[in-house]
């Protein structure tokens, strides 16, 4: 309804009628609503009008509100205008012509011989928005560009020196009462052919040359008592970091930048530690300059001033000053607002990662982040500093001492307790021998540690990660510690019965490793080795043993049932591998390798990788099958397949039938390869072949085969049929060449 | 380029409202709000350029009245700072006393000053010339 009661009056004779309905139009319509195309029609006819201000309205909504179909009809009507003398519609139809560029930019070269003239103009209204139609053309395409930075054919100068020249001349000529702000002249068209002129000079040597002299005036000359006159001089500083200026006038911008600091204006000091933000990559000697001054701002009340300057203190810090940034920006980390404070933590980290002059200060500013922005720090700064733990080998000591100290007083920071209890577990021996050299070594028992372990255990304010870090830390401490070892073994078995999945299950497996295998403990809860940081994960589908190439003979038992999480098998995994760091390292394998003779301990290959089997995609790729054993009414066969990542495994999928009247009942199979084969061995579907071929086991081998060598395998049946045990050995020598070419 | 332009009260009403970039009638009040809450929860000391969303406002207060301006990243926020001072010294002049009974004329000040979002016309006496003549034609 309203639209309608809109043309109307757009269509209306009267100006007053005219106005008010150009206004509702732009106001309220938008180029989507389709009132507008009948609009179009309106408008062109008061383009053409008789009255300037008529079209000088029409110009108006057509530049607000215009369409790409409406640009596209009228845009040269709009050119028209924009060769009039009349320097009122000139300029409306300047940024008319503004406005059709953006929506339809193929137009733009229409409008390019009318803006040859356009700069001739006495009229700085013309003027301004003349170079903003410039500014626009030469944003949106880069032949533009090119065409006005070259010398134009006709007429006799290149665009730049006729901006200088129109710049010089506002600066010098003297008092103009009709553009005057604050006793500087037109300061907007200052700053707009400031832009121009920053666009026109990037990355072009002959055009900044041409400006340089003019900046340096501009920079000299304006006044900055006043606001205006600091904009001219922003824009300029802006516009000297732009182009390919020398080196002193890149210097003299960095000046008038630090001369904005000082400033009382907030407005001015925020505007100039953006602009250092932006240069301090190439003018890094020169920021440094200020760098006592930006860190001044840092206590600032203004929170964007805040902000930028925090940005700022982390690009500047280096070898030389890091100390005492560090202090600097540990106490703003102290008193900051919230939303800063996990920003300033992963940027102190990283500083400190690059700069530290020795490791105990490393230590001891994560510490101090630790304790006082605890709860902001971001995750993955506890694998990382673990990982920068480890690795300061001789201050081990005086690390878990210092941990131990902080979380005694409160353990509700949660990265901080997952770290400390990371280390009490590994270096409680440490702890409790009291033999820091650092510092005064405290006294303090086993019991105390494990009070305060337990604690964490107990309290409400853990996270269930937390948790299990302190589980983990009680049972590595089984081995550390000498007379605390039944207390450790009751805490254990009373989580075993935990509500949470995680730590029941690890409670549940240490149990295990103290009733069952308690010959194994020490080494697996060894001391962890020095990690390399690696920041890609490894692919789970293929898993090298490392170094290992003597057979492996593996046996897999089928997986217990429930709670086996695929983390586990990547920790593990991790450890072995070397990839991707995870602190929950060592967990106990769930499934135990009964040595069938002389085995190697093969960890990855227990570990029943049942998420690599659902991440394996094979790709069958017609290679026959065989079989591989035939005999009393067992029949193997091999289906082969090659996997698609990694061209030398050769993935084998046997299954076992039985062609018997009885089901073979614990049937195990093994296989052994020659040395320059890897061999790994998933768990079988089951372990009872159903007779009468009623069903079959199936299992997954994967040989890795880097040499290309002839396949061969001796492969080792175990069963139980019609009650008695049954055991058979077989070469398997018929492999398809296909399977391992 | 200039995205809006709004001005308003300190009792965070909206006086006057012209958006250069399509936005949606209900969000329009939306960010309003947002908008006014940032600025009047600042203090006198305080910069007056305020990082919003994707954008930048630079407001400033004449006695009861707030003008707000929001740009993005190409504008010089001080250039803007001094187009606000720049308006309502038109105003001013224009209008001697209250703004509030006119506001269609409000409109066209400021369609003469900011066209689609950059600054046409900045000399006081052109952008009032269109007035008188509309003036004129009114009462005749």
């Amino acid at each position: 309804f309203f639209q309608l009661e809109c043309l109307k009056l757009i269509a209306s004779q009267k100006f007053t009628d005219k106005r008010i309905g150009y206004l509702g139009a732009m106001l309220l319509l938008d180029e989507r609503q389709d009132v507008h195309l009948l609009m179009t029609n309106c408008i062109k006819n008061d383009l053409n009008h008789s009255t300037q201000y008529v079209q000088g309205l029409a110009l108006c909504t057509l530049g607000c509100m215009g369409s790409s179909e409406m640009c596209r009809d009228l845009a040269g009507e709009v050119e028209k205008l924009l060769k009039t003398s009349n320097s009122y519609l000139r300029k409306k139809a300047a940024l008319c012509a503004v406005h059709v560029i953006r929506k339809v930019p193929e137009l733009m070269e229409m409008f390019l011989p009318a803006t040859k003239n356009l700069l001739n103009e006495k009229n700085h209204g013309v003027l301004h928005t003349s170079v903003v139609l410039l500014t626009e053309m030469c944003e949106r395409s880069p032949d533009m560009l090119a065409h006005f930075r070259k010398v134009r054919q006709l007429s006799s100068s290149q665009l730049v020196p006729q901006l200088v020249r129109i710049l010089k001349n506002l600066i010098m000529s003297g008092y103009s009462p009709e553009h005057d702000v604050s006793g500087i002249s037109d300061p907007f068209l200052q700053v707009r052919i400031l832009r121009l002129l920053r666009i026109l000079g990037r990355n072009d040597d002959d055009s900044s040359e041409a400006m340089n002299d003019i900046l340096a005036q501009v920079a000299t000359n304006t006044e900055t008592s006043k606001n205006v006159g600091n904009a001219i001089l922003y824009e300029t500083v802006l516009t000297i970091m732009d182009i390919k200026s020398e080196s002193g006038l890149r210097v003299l911008a960095i000046n008038i930048l630090g001369r904005f600091l000082l400033n009382n204006d907030k407005n001015i000091r925020y505007v100039a530690l953006t602009s250092l933000l932006k240069t301090v990559q190439t003018d890094h000697n020169a920021v440094q300059r200020h760098r006592s001054t930006i860190v001044d701002c840092l206590k600032d009340l203004d929170v964007s001033i805040k902000r930028r300057a925090m940005e700022l203190s982390f690009a500047l810090v280096n070898g030389n000053n890091v100390r005492g940034m560090m202090k600097e920006l540990l106490y703003f980390l102290d008193s900051c607002e919230p939303e800063f404070k996990a920003d300033c933590a992963s940027g102190i980290f990283l500083a400190a990662e690059k700069y530290a002059p020795s490791k105990r200060w490393h230590i001891d500013t994560i510490m101090r982040v630790l304790t006082t922005a605890g709860s902001y720090v971001r995750d993955d700064a506890v694998p990382n500093l673990i990982q920068l733990i480890t690795n300061s080998v001789e201050m081990h000591a005086y690390t878990v001492q210092r941990l131990y100290k902080a979380i005694l007083g409160d353990y509700s920071q949660q990265p901080l307790v997952q770290v400390a209890s990371w280390c009490i577990g590994e270096y409680g021996d440490l702890l409790v021998s009291g033999q820091c050299e650092e510092e005064e070594p405290i006294q303090v028992t086993e019991d105390e540690v494990l009070d305060i372990l337990e604690s964490v255990l107990i309290s409400n304010m853990s996270a269930s990660v937390t948790r299990g870090y302190a589980l983990t830390a009680i049972m590595k401490l089984s081995t550390r510690f000498t007379c605390t070892v039944n207390r450790i073994k009751k805490v254990v078995s009373i989580y075993g019965s935990s509500i949470d999945v995680e730590l029941q299950q690890r409670a549940v497996e240490y149990n295990a490793l103290f009733k069952k295998y308690d010959h194994m403990r020490p080494a697996l809860l060894e001391r962890m080795p020095i990690m390399e940081k690696i920041t890609t994960n490894g692919p789970a589908e293929i898993v090298q043993t490392n170094g290992e190439t003597e057979p492996a003979v593996l046996e897999t038992k089928p997986p217990p049932s429930g709670l086996q999480p695929a983390s586990q098998a990547n920790d593990l995994l991790d450890l072995l591998g070397g990839s991707d760091i995870t602190p929950v390292i060592p967990t106990v394998p769930t499934s135990k390798p009964v040595s069938a003779g002389g085995e190697l301990l093969d960890l990855l290959g227990d570990l029943n990788l049942t998420a690599c089997r659902s991440a394996v995609f094979l790709f069958s790729a017609g290679i026959p099958s065989i079989t591989a054993y035939n005999k009393n009414g067992l029949k193997i066969d091999f289906t082969f397949e090659r996997s698609n990542t990694n061209p030398s495994v050769t993935v084998i999928t046997i299954q076992a039938s039985n062609s018997t009247e009885l089901d073979m009942t614990d049937f195990v199979f093994q296989a052994a390869v020659p040395k320059t084969f890897q061999l790994q061995l998933l768990s079988p579907s089951s372990s009872v072949i159903p007779a009468f071929n009623s069903g079959t086991i199936t299992q997954v081998i994967k040989v890795l085969n880097p040499q290309k060598q002839q396949l061969r395998m001796r492969i080792k049946l175990t069963y139980n049929h019609k009650g008695s045990a049954m055991q058979d050995l077989a070469e398997v020598n018929n492999f398809p060449p296909q399977s391992w070419q | 380029m200039i995205k809006f332009f709004l001005m308003v009260n300190k009792q965070g009403q909206t006086r006057l409202s012209r958006y250069y970039e399509h936005v949606e009638i209900n969000k329009r009040t939306m960010l309003e709000a947002e908008v006014i809450k940032n600025c009047l929860s600042r203090s006198k000391d305080q910069c007056s350029f305020i990082e919003y969303k994707d954008f930048k406002l630079v407001y400033r207060q004449y006695a009861a009245l707030f003008v707000v301006v929001g740009i993005n990243e190409t504008e010089n926020e001080m250039a803007v700072y001094e187009l606000i001072h720049n308006f309502v010294e038109v105003l001013d002049k224009y209008f001697s006393r209250v703004i509030m009974f006119n506001l269609d004329r409000v409109h066209i000040i400021l369609d003469e000053m900011v066209l689609n979002g950059c600054i046409v016309e900045t000399n006081r006496n052109r952008i009032l010339a269109p007035l008188s003549v509309l003036d004129k034609v009114a009462e005749s």
